[in-house]
């Protein structure tokens, strides 16, 4: 019987290499497969590349591919990575320079570009397309002027597409959290595009996998101080059936856990509508799945089922929302929170005394508050130590910067006992997200597939 | 009857997605999923995200997996690029639930 053996490489933009080295050296995988983008990824790359056209990928992929690329070569597996962001062409010219430096010849790396649709808001919205904010309703006008990126999320077809062309690496820009690793399934074992059981199951493999470690411990809720060797987790490997059902595991003698309480946890991290889980290549039911332990780190999971996939893709944009200004600051035992308490009100009289204006002042007590908000009750017991962090949303990044400048007179003229004073923490600019829905064939024809050949 | 502490009887784990936080909580067996079908509701954690989650929620049963999945809105002060809160991408919003007590046994 066939199998198809993927692992993955990376859950987020900065995740750890060593795990994705470990299972390219011994998970005897097919298939490494990269998930690097976030919503908030397309915003750091987006202001990286506001500063230098050459960039807007994400920077890993330099160490990533140095490290990668010999043993890829070595052990014959391909790569897919939507590292490219927002500037797949600059990701594409990275692993080329790696791999002339590493003398690899014949490798042959596929680039996707169509998703980003900065370019080409104009045009989309000439065809009536008032491209309004699935979450608010509103259309798009009010903030066209600000936006900072704006991509469609591609399935995982033109990934399929490269692969037939013989890529060996395959780098995309904003795809689906779950397309590369839906895509060489779709390759291998030859799914139509309505087999939608099969892609349904291709798609919940993908998403125990796209966040890496998640699935093999980290993050666990359960008995998490029972897992053994985080600092050595493995990442997850999926050995893949052609009906479409898998076992998920991880290489021998790495770290963390496979269990059914492990992997069930990432089913249904960041899902909405479980029965409905709505991808570009299908929408998928979770509901239908089983879960079930069937050796140690090994988890069956089978039967999720699927539906036509949507007419519309989703578009993210992200758009400039003004800056965060912050400062932290400790008080000591005895009375630490009445302290904090004490700073929090003098500098809210500064800033009414100075008629300095802000759309939103934010406090909160680390030790106490900073994490779970107002819904927590004041503890019983006196705290050690407690540090008030506030933060304002202005609306220039001059008005951001000038809310630090409150903090350090508290350090001699306000309650004693202040230590640790980060007064002037550098400030932030915000992003808002925009998501909104296109007819599918608006984007598909602008997708193109480039293979370049390293050459002698 | 007898008041117990989410904490000791359940799994979460929590994400974001634009404005919204969803919170996925995990029955240990049959018996306390029918029980956290009964005691938890959307409405009940509404109440508990007091100040802290402004738009609805929703509630989806997941019995294959003995899980409630919770759909938050506006719960994330705008979103995890824009929020100015410590926690901006909502991964707290979990074990914040676990807070929650409910009765336990039948009724």
């Amino acid at each position: 019987m066939k199998i198809v053996r993927i692992g993955a490489a990376q859950g987020f933009y900065g995740d750890a290499l060593e795990p994705a080295i470990v299972s390219a050296k011994r998970g005897d995988i097919q298939y490494l497969a990269f998930d690097c983008l976030a919503e908030l990824t397309m915003a750091i790359l987006a202001k990286d590349q506001a500063k230098d056209p050459n960039k807007g990928y994400t920077r890993d992929i330099t160490p990533a591919m140095q490290y990668l690329l010999p043993i890829a070569k070595d052990k014959g597996f391909k790569m897919l990575t939507n590292a490219g962001g927002i500037n797949p062409e600059g990701a594409l010219q990275e692993v080329l320079r790696i791999a002339n430096k590493l003398g690899l010849h014949g490798l042959r790396v596929a680039v996707v570009t169509g998703d980003n649709l900065m370019g080409r808001l104009d045009e989309l919205q000439e065809s009536v397309l008032t491209l309004e904010d699935l979450e608010t309703g509103e259309k798009l006008g009010t903030v066209k002027d600000r936006l900072m990126f704006a991509n469609a999320y591609l399935g995982a077809q033109p990934i399929v597409e490269a692969l037939k062309q013989g890529a060996d690496v395959v780098i995309t820009g904003r795809t689906t959290d779950t397309a590369q690793f839906l895509a060489p399934l779709i390759y291998e074992f030859g799914w139509s595009q309505e087999d939608w059981n099969e892609l349904a199951q291709g798609i919940l493999m993908g998403h125990l996998m796209e966040c890496s470690g998640q699935s093999t411990g980290g993050n666990f809720s359960g008995c998490w101080w029972e897992l053994k060797d985080l600092d050595l987790i493995g990442y997850p490997i999926a050995e893949v059936r052609e009906d479409g059902s898998f076992v998920l595991t991880k290489p021998e003698e790495t770290g963390g856990l496979v269990s059914v309480d492990t992997v069930k946890e990432q089913m249904l991290y960041e899902i909405h509508d479980p029965t409905a889980y709505v991808t570009p290549d299908v929408i998928a039911d979770f509901t239908t799945a089983t879960l079930e332990d069937i050796g140690p780190d090994r988890v069956l999971v089978r039967g999720a089922t699927g539906k036509h996939r949507p007419d519309s893709l989703k578009v993210v944009m992200g758009y400039e929302n003004g800056y965060m200004g912050q400062a932290m600051v400790g008080y000591s035992w005895p009375d630490a929170l009445r302290k904090a308490r004490a700073a929090e009100e003098i500098i809210r009289k500064q800033l009414q005394r100075r008629g300095w204006e802000y759309e939103e002042v934010h406090a909160e007590y680390l030790g106490f508050n900073s994490l779970h908000g107002p819904t927590v009750e004041e503890p019983q017991e006196e705290l050690n130590e407690v540090y008030l962090r506030m933060t304002v949303r202005a609306k220039t990044r001059e008005d951001a910067d000038r809310f630090g400048r409150l903090f350090p007179y508290l350090a001699l003229n306000g309650p004693p006992s202040l230590g640790g004073s980060f007064g002037t923490l550098t400030s932030r600019q915000l992003l808002g997200m925009w998501s909104t829905l296109i007819p599918r064939e608006m984007v598909e024809r602008e997708i193109k597939i480039r293979i370049e050949e390293v050459s002698v | 009857m007898a008041l117990v502490q989410l904490r000791d009887i359940s799994q979460v784990r929590a994400g974001d997605k634009g404005n919204t936080v969803n919170i996925a909580l995990f029955a240990p067996s049959d018996e306390l999923y029918r029980i956290f079908l009964r005691e938890v509701t959307p409405e009940k954690v509404k109440a508990h995200f007091r100040g802290w989650i402004e738009g609805e929620v929703i509630r989806y049963e997941v019995p294959n997996l003995m899980a409630l999945n919770f759909v938050c809105r506006r719960a994330l002060n705008g979103g995890g690029s824009s929020s100015i809160r410590m926690d901006n991408l909502g991964k707290c919003f979990g074990t914040n639930l676990q807070r929650m007590m409910i009765e336990v046994g039948g009724k």
